[in-house]
Order: C-alpha cells, then sequence, then structure tokens
C-alpha cells in the first residue's frame, strides 16, 4: 500500500502543532493572550459536573502511564495516577501528594516518604508502602519501554518498605533528580494487581490507577474516555486549587490528526480545547469566546548539539561561531509563533535552578567571524569559508519543520558557514540521533529538573556530544549530589555556563505548549513539566 | 476448473510471498531503529540508557542477522502470526481485524456511491442528443479524477460539518459520520469508473449488433441502458483491482481527515513508527485482498460474457 497520500494528508502543520514548532508566517504580535476565565472562589465556584472533549494529534496505542512519553498520551496518562509527590508549577518546589513527608540522606543517595493515610487505589486497595516499592520495581523491570521512568530510577539499588506508611528509596549513587521523578506520572502508582498485567494490557488502559480520574474506555486511534474517580481525597494541595474529587464526570479525548479539523472543531464547538492548533490559526482562539494559554516546557531547550567526534565540531572555534551566529530573537520573531521564546540557557525559564545566561548567548556574527580567522576559516568566492582546501561546511540532522532551521542557515551563511539541512522521517531522525551517526542534531527534552542537563551532555550519561571528560561532567555529577538548594543551584548555573562557554550546548529556542479553549472552560491548566491538568478543570 | 482455481491459488500464495519478501526487505533496508523510535519521548531526544535499549531490541530478536529474522517471521507469517506490535504489544493480527469492520464499512460505502455515480455520469455523458451537453458532462471525470480526496475531504468537512453543522466532522460514530468520508473516497473512484464506463459505451454504440436492434425498432433508452451498457460493463470490469487499490489507499487519506479509526489510520501510524509486525500484516493483508479481488474478477467474466472461457483469461494479480 502506498504511503504517499498520507505525505500529503499530513501536512507539516499537524506535526508542529504537536511539537509547538510553527509555521507562522511573520504573524504580527497579538500582544498577551486572553487569560482564561479566572477559577479564584472570589470571581465563579467551580461547578460540578459535565464532560470535556480535548483533542489529541496522535494516538501512540498505549496510555499506560509508566510507558507513555508522548505529550499527547501523557495527557490522557497523567489524570490516571497520584504520584509520592507533586511539583508546584510556579515555584518548581516538591510538595506533599500520596507522601505527607520525606527525608533525604546528605549525599542524596536515600529517599525516605511517609505515606498519607487513607488513600487508595481505584479498586480499592490502600496506597501502602509495599504497593509503592511494587510499583518502582515494575519500572525497572519494564526496562526500555519505561521510556521515561527507567531513566529516572537508573542506579536504583533497592526499595524497602520497614512499615506499611514508609518507604525508603537507595540509589547505588547520588540522584537528586529522584525528588522531583517522584511527582511524575512516570513513577505515579498503578494498584499491586496491574504491575503483574502484561505490558499489552496496560497499554490498553486495563491498570487500575490512584488518580482523579479512571479510564473508562480506549478505543485506538478514536478516543479514550476518562470518568471521575468517586471517593479520591487526596489532591495535593501545593500544586492545585482543591483536594478532593475532580469536577468532572468525564474528559473525552478524540484523536485528531488533521491541523485544519482541529481549528474547525473548536472553532465550531465539535470539541473544548486543544494544546495542538497551529501558530497561524491560534490569533482566532484569542478571545471570540476562547482563550489561549500557553507555557515553555521545561527541561533542555531546542538545541544543535554538535557532535564532537567529527573533526570540524571537535575546534571549539568552530562551534562557538555556530553558537554566536544565531541570532535567536529572529528566529521567534520571523518563523515562530508570537509565543515563543528565544533561548536564553541550555534549560528553559520553566525549568527549577534555571539561571538567565542570555548574555552569553546574544547575537555576535562579528564575534563569531573573529573567532574563524582566528581557526583559520578564510572567506571563499561565494562567500562560504574554506580551510586547506576544504569548505566550512556541515549538517544538521533532524525530523521538525525546518523553517526555524532554514533561517538559521541563513544567518550563518552571513559568518561564511554553510550549514546543510538533513531533514528525514521522524524514524530515520530517531535512528540517526540513537547511532550516533549526526555532524549535529536537533531536539528538545522535556524535564521539570536540571538533572536532565547531566543525563544529556555528561560523557558518564548519554554524552551527546560523543566527547572526552573535562570539568563541566564532574559539576553536572556534584549537582547529582546536591541536596542543599543553594549548593544545587551554583553547581547547576557552573553547568549551565561552562556548556554554553564550550559551545557544547548550542540553545536556539524554547518549547512552549499552548491550549486553546472555548470559554466553558474553566481551571485547565499546566502542571510544573507543562503537562496538562485536568484536575482543577470545571466546565459551565 | 478445478484445475485452474488450484493454478490460481499458487500463483496467490507466490504473490503473497513477494509482498512480504519485499517489505520485510525494504524495512531491514531503511536506516531505521523501532526501539529506539519506542525511546524518545515523541520525537524528544531521548534519554534511556543505550543498554536498556539493547536489552530490548535483543528481546524483539532484533539482534539478529536479516536472514535470521526473515526465516523466522515467515515461518510465523504461514501461520498468521506477525508477531506483536512494538507500539501497543498487542498481536498486529488482532490491530487489523479490531479495525477492519470501520475500514469495510467505508471502502464499501465508497464503493456502491462510486459505482452509482460513475454509471450515472458515464451514461448522463453519453445519452443525450445534445452534443454540448455530452461534452459538458464528458469533462467532468477527468476534474474528478484530479481532485485530491484530501482536499475533498477537508471541504467537505469545511461545509457540512463546520460551517452548516449538519454531520460530524470526525469518529466512527454511526451512519452520519460515514456520510462525508464516503463521499470523499468516492469522488475519485467513480471519476475513474464513469471515464472507463463511458469510453467503452462509446465505442460499443458504434457496433453492429446495437443497429440491428435500433432496426428493429427497440427505443433510445432500452438499447443504451440494457444492450450496450451490459457489454459496455466488461472492461470497466476489468480495473476493479485497481478501483480497490485506489479504495485502500483513499482510506488512508480519508480515515486521516475524518478522524476515524481504520486500516489507514493503522498503516500510517505503523510506518511512521517502524512497527514492523504491523506493517508487515498490513502489506500481507493487503496483497491477500487484491489476489482475491482480482480471482473474482476473472470469475466473474464468463457469466457477464459467454464468449469468454477461464482458459483464456490470465491472472492479473496487482
Amino acid at each position: 500500500m502506498s504511503t504517499h497520500p498520507f505525505r500529503r494528508a499530513l501536512p507539516a502543520a499537524a506535526l508542529t502543532a504537536a511539537l509547538g514548532l510553527t509555521l507562522a508566517a511573520c504573524g504580527g504580535s497579538s500582544g498577551s493572550p486572553t487569560a482564561q476565565p479566572s477559577t479564584s472562589a472570589a470571581e465563579a465556584a467551580p461547578v460540578r459536573g459535565g464532560n470535556l472533549t480535548f483533542a489529541i494529534t496522535v494516538d501512540s496505542k498505549c496510555i499506560d502511564p509508566q510507558q507513555v512519553g508522548n505529550n499527547d498520551a501523557i495527557a490522557i496518562a497523567r489524570q490516571t495516577v497520584a504520584s509520592l509527590t507533586a511539583q508546584d508549577p510556579d515555584t518548581g518546589e516538591i510538595v506533599p501528594w500520596i507522601a505527607q513527608s520525606w527525608e533525604v540522606n546528605d549525599d542524596a543517595t536515600q529517599f525516605t516518604f511517609h505515606l498519607v493515610d487513607g488513600a487508595t487505589y481505584a479498586d480499592g486497595t490502600p496506597i501502602d508502602a509495599a504497593s509503592v516499592k511494587t510499583n518502582f520495581e515494575a519500572v525497572v523491570a519494564l526496562g526500555a519501554k519505561a521510556v521515561l521512568g527507567s531513566t529516572y530510577l537508573a542506579g536504583l539499588q533497592d526499595v524497602a518498605a520497614p512499615d506499611p506508611s514508609t518507604v525508603v528509596v537507595t540509589f547505588g549513587a547520588p540522584s537528586a533528580q529522584f525528588l522531583q521523578a517522584s511527582s511524575t506520572f512516570s513513577l505515579g502508582l498503578l494498584s499491586p494487581a496491574s504491575a503483574a498485567l502484561s505490558a499489552e494490557d496496560r497499554c490498553a488502559g486495563r491498570y487500575v490507577g490512584s488518580g482523579p480520574f479512571v479510564v473508562e474506555s480506549y478505543t485506538v486511534d478514536q478516543q479514550a474516555v476518562l470518568a471521575r474517580r468517586d471517593g479520591y481525597a487526596w489532591g495535593p494541595a501545593g500544586a492545585n486549587d482543591h483536594t478532593d474529587e475532580a469536577y468532572l464526570d468525564t474528559v473525552t479525548f478524540v484523536v485528531v490528526p488533521e491541523a485544519g479539523v482541529r481549528t474547525g472543531s473548536l472553532a465550531s464547538g465539535q470539541i473544548d480545547a486543544t494544546a495542538a492548533i497551529s501558530a497561524v490559526d491560534l490569533p482566532q482562539f484569542d478571545g471570540n469566546g476562547f482563550w489561549i494559554e500557553y507555557r515553555a516546557n521545561p527541561g533542555v531547550v531546542y538545541n544543535l548539539f554538535p557532535n564532537e567526534s567529527r573533526p570540524l565540531l571537535a575546534d571549539e572555534r568552530v562551534r562557538l561561531a555556530l553558537l554566536k551566529g544565531i541570532n535567536r530573537e529572529e528566529v521567534t520573531s520571523t518563523v515562530l509563533g508570537t509565543l515563543d521564546h528565544p533561548a536564553t540557557a541550555a534549560l528553559a525559564h520553566s525549568t527549577p535552578f534555571y539561571e538567565d545566561l542570555g548574555d552569553l548567548l546574544a547575537y555576535d556574527p562579528e564575534g563569531a567571524k573573529e573567532l574563524l580567522d582566528e581557526a583559520g576559516w578564510v572567506v571563499g568566492e561565494d562567500g562560504i569559508r574554506v580551510k586547506d582546501g576544504q569548505r566550512l561546511e556541515t549538517t544538521v540532522t533532524f525530523w521538525q519543520p525546518k523553517e526555524p532551521l532554514e533561517l538559521v542557515q541563513q544567518e550563518l551563511r552571513a559568518i561564511g558557514f554553510d550549514l546543510e539541512l538533513n531533514q528525514l522521517a521522524i524514524a530515520e531522525a530517531t535512528a540517526a540521533n540513537a547511532s550516533g551517526d549526526y555532524d549535529l542534531s536537533f531536539g528538545n527534552l522535556t524535564r521539570s529538573d536540571p538533572d536532565i542537563l547531566r543525563t544529556l551532555f555528561s560523557v558518564n550519561a548519554r554524552n551527546t556530544n560523543q566527547r572526552a571528560a573535562e570539568e563541566v561532567d564532574s559539576l553536572l555529577d556534584a549537582q547529582a549530589a546536591a541536596t542543599d538548594p543553594a549548593e544545587r543551584q551554583k553547581l547547576v548555573t557552573q553547568a549551565s555556563t561552562l556548556l554554553l562557554e564550550h559551545a557544547h550546548s548550542i540553545p536556539v529556542v524554547e518549547l512552549s505548549t499552548t491550549i486553546a479553549a472555548s470559554e466553558r472552560v474553566h481551571g485547565l491548566t499546566f502542571e510544573a513539566s507543562t503537562r496538562l491538568d485536568f484536575y482543577d478543570t470545571w466546565v459551565s | 476448473m478445478t484445475g485452474y482455481l488450484l493454478r490460481r491459488a499458487a500463483q496467490g500464495v507466490f504473490v503473497l510471498w513477494a509482498a512480504f519478501t519485499l517489505a520485510f526487505a525494504i524495512l531491514y533496508l531503511l536506516p531505521s531503529d523501532p526501539v529506539a523510535i519506542m525511546a524518545s519521548s515523541g520525537g524528544e531526544q531521548s534519554a534511556v540508557d543505550p543498554a536498556l535499549l539493547a536489552d530490548l531490541r535483543a528481546q524483539y530478536g532484533l539482534d539478529r542477522s536479516a536472514p535470521a529474522q526473515y526465516l523466522d517471521a515467515l515461518r510465523r507469517a504461514v501461520r498468521l502470526d506477525f508477531g506483536s506490535s512494538y507500539q501497543s504489544g498487542a498481536p498486529a493480527t488482532q490491530l487489523i481485524l479490531d479495525v477492519l469492520p470501520q475500514t469495510l464499512q467505508l471502502t464499501a460505502a465508497g464503493l456502491l456511491l462510486a459505482v452509482v455515480l460513475g454509471v450515472g455520469l458515464a451514461v448522463a455523458s453519453t445519452y443525450p442528443r445534445a452534443r454540448w451537453v455530452r461534452h459538458a458532462l464528458a469533462s467532468l471525470p477527468p476534474l474528478g479524477v484530479s481532485l485530491p480526496v484530501f482536499w475533498v475531504g477537508l471541504m467537505l468537512v469545511q461545509l457540512f460539518s463546520f460551517r452548516w453543522s449538519l454531520l460530524p466532522a470526525m469518529g466512527n460514530d454511526g451512519p452520519a459520520g460515514l456520510v462525508l468520508p464516503a463521499v470523499a473516497l468516492a469522488v475519485p473512484t467513480s471519476a475513474s469508473i464513469a471515464q472507463l464506463l463511458a469510453r467503452s459505451l462509446r465505442s460499443t454504440l458504434t457496433e453492429p449488433y446495437i443497429e440491428t436492434a435500433r432496426a428493429k425498432g427497440a427505443g433510445r433508452a432500452r438499447v443504451h441502458l440494457r444492450h450496450a451498457l451490459r457489454n459496455a460493463s466488461l472492461p470497466a470490469l476489468t480495473v476493479l483491482g485497481v478501483v480497490v487499490g485506489q479504495l485502500l489507499s483513499g482510506a488512508v487519506v480519508t480515515e486521516t481527515v475524518f478522524s476515524r479509526a481504520g486500516l489507514g489510520r493503522l498503516t500510517v501510524s505503523a510506518v511512521n513508527t517502524q512497527d514492523i509486525p504491523v506493517v508487515m500484516a498490513v502489506v500481507v493483508f493487503s496483497a491477500l485482498v487484491f489476489v482475491v479481488v482480482a480471482l473474482v474478477t476473472d470469475l466473474l467474466y464468463p457469466l457477464l460474457d459467454p464468449r469468454i472461457s477461464l482458459r483464456q483469461t490470465s491472472a492479473s494479480a496487482a
């Protein structure tokens, strides 16, 4: 069967919307978006009942919280589980949820959680220490299928349950990130019986969760329906507006692959909300009976990741020239939506322990040219620099929409650098990434903890740069052992600074997620990782 | 007859094997890594430990040599076992069976509509006495063939659903949800049927027996519909295989535009995520459809035209 029609059937817009990278052609700024109707008690008391229909772009064929990694699947899965902790979206602080308190030892290798009384799984089983242990061991057993959880539990040595309300998690090496990891859906709690289910059954939604909603039905490529969990009473006060049952009776997630159809369905009231409207269409939902709200995804921003095992990119001066030769402001204002921010560090500004390092990312074409001169690259006939008969050219391998990188390509040409664009299908680009077969790769990674820098860049972890160990690696490892926030902040900032000063990270723009919804929708918010949170949501 | 059927069955098996082998070769040659795709969160950079990825590859048997994987897959495929989807863990055959009713409904409705429209248009563009009317109507099929299903679908949704709120824009719920996608699917298919049938009708109308019928005093309508159409429909039948192919590939687009679950959507996502077991199952299933359609077409010929016997027809398997 030919797949050609599908190429036509999925314009970049459909993919871009899912990614937050957009095709907007010079949209004029629409100013600040309309805030959604306030949900504070003074303004309007939430109404119970009703259904909200929310459109997602793609069905990943799996809604098991411990396995999902795709944003659309996460939107569904997040609502069905409670986690040990929650993260305050405003401050990034870790607050109680199923654990009412916890202690962390000095080098962040041991975490002791004390569970609340009375919380239960949807089948009535109490959420006790033994069931938490079962969950974490099940995540480890899933291996790579737990695409996020497996990295959060890397180095796990032991989970103990000395008594029904105490869980002790021990790592073989410092792992300060685990506290934030305990707030994620990836380590969300499923009933002990669910841990024994096959990965297939769990993907199909046949698991029993602990969150404010339960899976009522899930039909692949069509829809997932979540229903309110009766008797839920352990919402995280530090991260949400209420703590008892969810307001909505049901949330229906419909899979709508076509961007134009999502726009039309929202405008005509066939859906109530979506986080996948293309940037071109967003302005029509800014007012007119609708509201839009956006938030930057925390974690590592869209970066050019240099492969430093390639001779050209092994030269720090060349990498720095790339970093200085990109005009980030121009990229966001010209080819992206008005809501997208230029990168100001390797971390997005919504990440805890982020620090603005924008000065290091200032557009400096003159500085870039100086560096290239110094490295012996002389401007040739066609404006591209040459050295020993070799042209200054390198290739970026990616699958995302190419407009932002086309602009980057133009900007770099101005300093005599020829950036070739190698846009592949997502499958091929991912394979190239996994095998390390690229000059520069392009992408982002969402995580609401700065440890994501260590995970991606450290030579002792993913080593995206394929380079030898240096100073930054010891800093990245040290922040994983820092339990004092001030100390950790210092280490993260130092490491972030070094990543830019040596251009191991070449940040471009921040990824953001934008909700567009009808005025009847209230309290649909982002949690700390910029995932959707339907717990406080109600409809009028 | 028995000998003929046996020979056709053998041909069919060969076609299925060839489709399977070709698809396997292509998937194997593509620079891809299904396990890496699983581990990249929706296209973000992956942070999963490479050792865990290697474990998963071994679990799926992807670490073996190509011939070993091929022989194993072929052995299981003979028993209609294509393995489990990498995405959901469900058996690939089961996934196809789950969505098959949806696609069958859509393609059957589309085919029915296409035949009615196509025959109607063919007759309408050959029957009127006024030459300009015939010409005007005859220019419609080329237009219909060239309209992308994708565009037709979006137009239909815009008008009938978003603007006039007459029909749902999405989903698999009941007959109402079937109307727009079936129409979108029928437009190009009906156009190709009309084109072929009209051409065949025009040449049939010059045959001597038509003159004879007219001389005997048969009415214009009777000659046209009874004598000519029946004989002219034979060549049109030969494109049944092409039409089925058109409908299946059209379903990919239609199901995407109308947010319907079905074989087309399943295929798109399986190809996108390199879900090899599902891709292989879909390829073999599609090949099977073509083999069956070709056989049915050839068996129908003699029933429509006594001058043809099975001995003369050759397999036209896709």
